[in-house]
């Protein structure tokens, strides 16, 4: 008795429309659960669900999260020392790891290679002479080190086969192996934007606080010096900083010293930010109610205005992170920055300064990969935090 | 309007003073000064330092005084012309800065221009045709503008312009023309040097501007006039050409304040990797040498420039947009 389906998908004039009926009992509770998850939710779980649909934000999460974690097992996971020097096999370029020699599965291995002198380009030459296959060892002992610089111990994930070598990055000038470098040089790059991060945040918020609630003077004054930093290009201001660090100080005085320049020259978008957020709060009647019950100007600051604008602060917080690992990793290239034997990034590309080298041994500026990653990384998760700061839109 | 520009102009005068003292307690920062530092180098090598000359400019630039009346003659020298001594050339800051001071100017105005160029056509394909392929791969570009430290963009830049071309592009002119006065030939080869470097500056301004402007655009093509403006019956293009370009047009002068420095920064780094006859180079020699007076007026000058930039851009704000000259609104 059915008619052949009109184009318009439409039944004939007359006839009765088609519906669907559900079977299932009727719940007059079931439309709103949704919206009461939603009105029972914490602020931080909207923030979540609302930080979830951006994607891309997801993924840098994970991927920073990951690079993080692996900081922290650097000796374990790294092949090499980032110092151990081979004699034998400097500006190597990289060993392909293979899966199948001539045809048979034999698992993951590097061609062992044989390095000859060009004497009439004055170069190394390394060919892979194909015939001997170099097994990678997985969980193996191979360079002894201190692991967080105490416990000694030689466990690492992967080494080269007994007698081989396995550089899948290649070496440096010194023969040292580039990926072992790199994953050392991750520790002080992704910890000086975080620290220095950190300190401007701190600077931010008390500055930004003081002169957002006072208003005055002080206020004034901030505004002024706010200018004047924002004015000064930032790179060379760093660049006069950073050659005032004397030559004699330690490493590790260098270091800190990098990250107080980064921190210290960087607050003032935050404290720019706090500002205006704190003039518009402090109007707010909760403001006035906890001053009306005696609290104190830092306890109405802290507990009561920072709170509400926190997350915004370190959305824009985590969007300054890519300036300061790219101005340590300029900084240190330019060779004003970290000194050897600090390994970073930027200390890495020192090696690659001069486009003959660029020309000749390529895998030198492998060690900007991670660089634009992380920057990369960071643009994506900040734009992502600042999408979920305000759940309520 | 000429009272704003005045306000703007008297405005800036305090920011100024504010920079120059910066400055100075930076290049006063380092301890000792050249002169202690020269003159153990040369007892260290076993030769004997010309003490007059060393105590003779010891006392024109005021060593012996007390900090504050350094800083005064300092900035009194700068008012005019005077830029101090160059310890480690033997000769004024002004001589040995020469076309420097000009050419980053040059480069500095070109490379807003390329980005102003770039910026705009892209920004407005990229809100016009939102989430479409060439949206994307432009957005994948301009992330790439921003992620890649501008340093290794230049290297590369010059490997490839090496391998596919055989190009040199270092420097900013043919060796030739460097000391030679500033003639017809000189322009002409600065300028088939300088787009190199203009490309590598502006990647990132450009990318961060790009994306900007595509955010204030696409915000002012959902408001309800433009809808209006459609459902009258205007074509797609007479609409976007009559109102929200109009619109994004005041962001687009008011962001040059915003990216200047950031400009000027990577200008820097990248005129010492492609050794450029700019600023940069001879900046962080400076800076090594503890040349300070050199060093101080090129920071100076930096600033300057930059507080410059951001003034003509909040001037030609103003000019566009009658709400900002009369009110008391602030730029942006």
């Amino acid at each position: 008795m059915t008619a052949p389906p009109r184009a318009d998908g439409l039944p004939d004039p007359g006839a009765p429309l088609a519906h669907y009926v559900s079977d299932a009992p009727f719940d007059p509770n079931l439309d709103d659960a949704g919206a009461a998850a939603v009105a029972e939710a914490s602020q931080l779980r909207l923030m979540w669900w609302q930080f979830r649909r951006h994607r891309i934000a997801v993924v840098s999460l994970v991927f920073l999260l990951l690079l993080y974690t692996s900081t922290i097992f650097v000796e374990f996971l790294a092949p090499y020392h980032q110092d151990t020097r081979h004699l034998d096999d400097i500006y190597e370029p990289p060993q392909q790891v293979h899966l199948f020699h001539e045809g048979a599965f034999v698992g993951p291995f590097v061609y062992g290679r044989h390095m000859t002198l060009d004497m009439d380009n004055l170069r190394r030459v390394y060919d892979e002479t194909g015939s001997r296959v170099d097994r990678l060892r997985f969980f193996c002992r191979g360079d002894p080190y201190l692991f967080w610089g105490q416990i000694p111990a030689s466990l690492h994930l992967v080494c080269p086969a007994e007698g081989g070598t396995f550089f899948a990055l290649g070496t440096d000038r010194l023969g040292r192996d580039v990926l072992s470098r790199m994953m050392y040089g991750a520790r002080i790059s992704l910890t000086i934007g975080l620290l220095g991060v950190t300190m401007s945040l701190v600077l931010g918020i008390v500055i930004g606080g003081l002169a957002g609630y006072h208003g005055g003077w002080f206020d004034a004054a901030v505004q002024r010096v706010t200018e004047v930093l924002q004015s000064i290009p930032s790179i060379p201001l760093w660049m006069a900083l950073a050659a005032i660090i004397p030559v004699t100080w330690s490493p590790l005085l260098v270091y800190v010293g990098i990250t107080l320049i980064l921190g210290l020259l960087d607050w003032t978008g935050l404290a720019r930010a706090v500002r205006s957020k704190l003039l518009s709060l402090r109007e707010e009647d909760y403001v006035l109610a906890a001053r009306l019950m005696g609290a104190g100007t830092g306890r109405i600051i802290g507990r009561h205005m920072v709170p509400g604008f926190m997350s915004h602060l370190i959305a824009s917080a985590t969007l300054t992170i890519p300036g300061m690992i790219l101005g340590e990793t300029a900084l240190s290239f330019l060779g004003i920055g970290l000194r050897p034997p600090i390994t970073s990034w930027g200390t890495m590309l020192t090696e690659a300064r001069s486009v003959n080298i660029v020309a000749i041994y390529p895998w030198l500026i492998f060690p900007v990969l991670p660089v634009i990653l992380v920057v990369l990384a960071f643009n994506f998760l900040g734009d992502g935090l600042r999408d979920a700061a305000d759940p309520y839109h | 309007m000429v009272r704003y520009i005045l306000r703007r102009v008297v405005t800036m005068i305090p920011t100024l003073i504010l920079i120059s003292m910066l400055v100075f307690i930076i290049i006063e920062l380092p301890p000792g000064d050249y002169f202690e530092s020269y003159v153990a180098e040369l007892q260290a090598l076993g030769e004997q330092a010309d003490l007059d000359e060393i105590e003779m400019l010891r006392d024109r630039y005021g060593f012996d005084q007390p900090q504050y009346v350094r800083y005064v003659r300092w900035v009194g020298g700068m008012l005019h012309g005077d830029f101090g001594y160059s310890f480690a050339y033997r000769l004024p800051v002004s001589d040995v800065v020469g076309d420097r001071l000009w050419l980053t100017f040059i480069l500095s105005f070109v490379t807003i221009i390329f980005t102003w160029a770039v910026a705009f056509p892209i920004g407005i394909y990229s809100a016009t045709h939102q989430y479409s392929w060439g949206d994307y791969g432009l957005t994948f570009l301009g992330l790439m503008g921003v992620a890649v430290p501008n340093f290794m963009l230049a290297l590369i830049m010059m490997y490839f312009a090496n391998v596919w071309f055989g190009l040199s592009i270092g420097n900013l002119m043919d060796s030739a023309y460097v000391d030679a006065p500033m003639n017809w030939d000189k322009v002409r080869s600065i300028l088939s040097h300088i787009w190199i470097p203009v490309v590598i500056i502006g990647m990132a301004g450009t990318a961060g501007m790009v994306r900007r402007l595509r955010a204030n655009l696409l915000d002012e093509l959902r408001k309800p006039y433009v809808a209006t403006a459609r459902a009258k019956g205007l074509s797609p293009g007479r609409v976007l050409r009559k109102y929200p370009l109009r619109m994004a047009l005041n962001f687009f002068i008011a962001d040059i304040g915003s990216i200047l420095p950031a400009m000027i920064s990577g200008a820097e780094v990248t005129a010492i990797v492609l050794s450029l006859e700019t600023t940069g180079p001879m900046l962080i020699r400076a800076l090594q040498s503890q040349d300070m007076y050199l060093a101080g007026s090129f920071l100076m000058f930096l600033a300057v420039l930059t507080v410059l930039g951001v003034l003509v851009s909040d001037i030609a704000l103003a000019l566009l947009d009658p709400r900002i000259r009369l009110g008391r609104g602030t730029a942006k």
